[in-house]
């Protein structure tokens, strides 16, 4: 890749972008617009999938909500992306790198 | 509105945010200076243009006559020369510079190049046909087809798509907007793709059509 994109990606990159790993659990505070106002949502859940590098780095997080599988994509580089704590690692190790598994499963063994 | 015009570099393509948290895929481009090097009149050339030197070059590089035609202007000589028509040259003088700055947010522009050349390109890739089956003893899998009718018209119709030289062709992309421009670096970024490959050169210009400004 050519050094004046890296340098330009580099310009726009976030230079304390937060850190985790697949498998985390996290909160990630999200600006919404409603009209005239501007809020921070926050979509707590759990990382399964990071696609991407660098300033093009985009995750998805998972969480249930009263029964229905929710995933939202968001770009870490956005600024819309307030912020991404994590709450609490993985209960086990994962040994993939997505965990689209998580998916296909119900109840007590969704919880990784 | 006059027209602006100015020869670039592609450099590739990345994407950024805008203000409201949107992405925007957009094409890098390396965006003068250029220098202009002639101003074709209505009165002797019989048309109005102004011509822009980019990529300065050491004369070794330059032919002769372009050489000469550079030192009657009082200009460096130029590796890439291009004219671009224009209503009126009253606003231009040899020697000006004109750089990325010219352009702004917002502003919609065509793109011209050439694109990246494919060679000698079956029906598949230049036109995009579908392929015959792989298996079940299918000797047909990337053949064009029947190419047209039987005893009347006993012809084939011109215009037929068939294999062909693909690519390596000047190519226009109509209607582009400028997302961002870098002046220290004479950077432009603009929305969607433009034709070639990386470092490969570029007029920019005015949208004839479309664009409101």
């Amino acid at each position: 890749m050519d050094n004046i994109i890296l340098e330009l990606e580099k310009q726009h990159m976030k230079e304390d972008a937060p850190s985790f790993k697949v498998g985390d659990f996290v909160r990630v505070d999200y600006l919404i617009r409603e009209g005239q106002k501007e809020r921070v949502q926050p979509f707590i859940g759990q990382v399964i999938r990071k696609a991407g590098h660098g300033f093009r780095l985009t995750f998805t997080v998972r969480r249930t909500v009263q029964g229905e599988g929710v995933e939202r994509t968001f770009p870490l580089h956005s600024p819309r992306v307030v912020n991404v704590t994590v709450q609490r690692g993985p209960n086990r190790k994962p040994r993939r790198a997505k965990l689209f598994f998580l998916r296909d499963r119900v109840g007590k063994s969704a919880q990784f | 509105m006059t027209k602006k015009f100015l020869l670039a570099r592609k450099k590739g393509m990345t994407q950024i945010f805008r203000e409201d948290g949107n992405v925007v895929p957009v094409t890098v481009l390396e965006v003068g200076p250029c220098t202009v090097t002639g101003i074709r009149d209505k009165s002797r050339d019989g048309y109005r243009a102004v011509q822009l030197g980019f990529i300065p070059a050491r004369a070794k590089h330059v032919n002769k006559p372009q050489l000469v035609a550079a030192e009657k202007a009082g200009v460096k000589p130029f590796r890439v020369l291009r004219e671009f028509r224009v209503e009126a040259t009253d606003a231009y003088e040899i020697g000006q510079e004109i750089t990325a700055d010219w352009f702004e947010i917002g502003d919609i522009v065509d793109v011209i190049g050439r694109s990246k050349g494919r060679g000698f390109a079956g029906t598949i890739k230049a036109h995009g046909f579908s392929r015959g089956p792989e298996t079940h003893g299918s000797q047909n899998v990337r053949q064009p087809g029947s190419i047209g009718q039987c005893a009347s018209p006993s012809r084939v119709f011109k215009g037929a798509r068939m294999p062909k030289h693909f690519g390596n062709a000047r190519r226009t992309v109509k209607n582009l907007t400028v997302e961002g421009v870098d002046v220290e670096r004479g950077l432009l970024l603009i929305r969607g793709g433009v034709p070639g490959a990386p470092n490969s050169l570029l007029q920019i210009q005015t949208a004839k059509t479309g664009g409101k400004k």
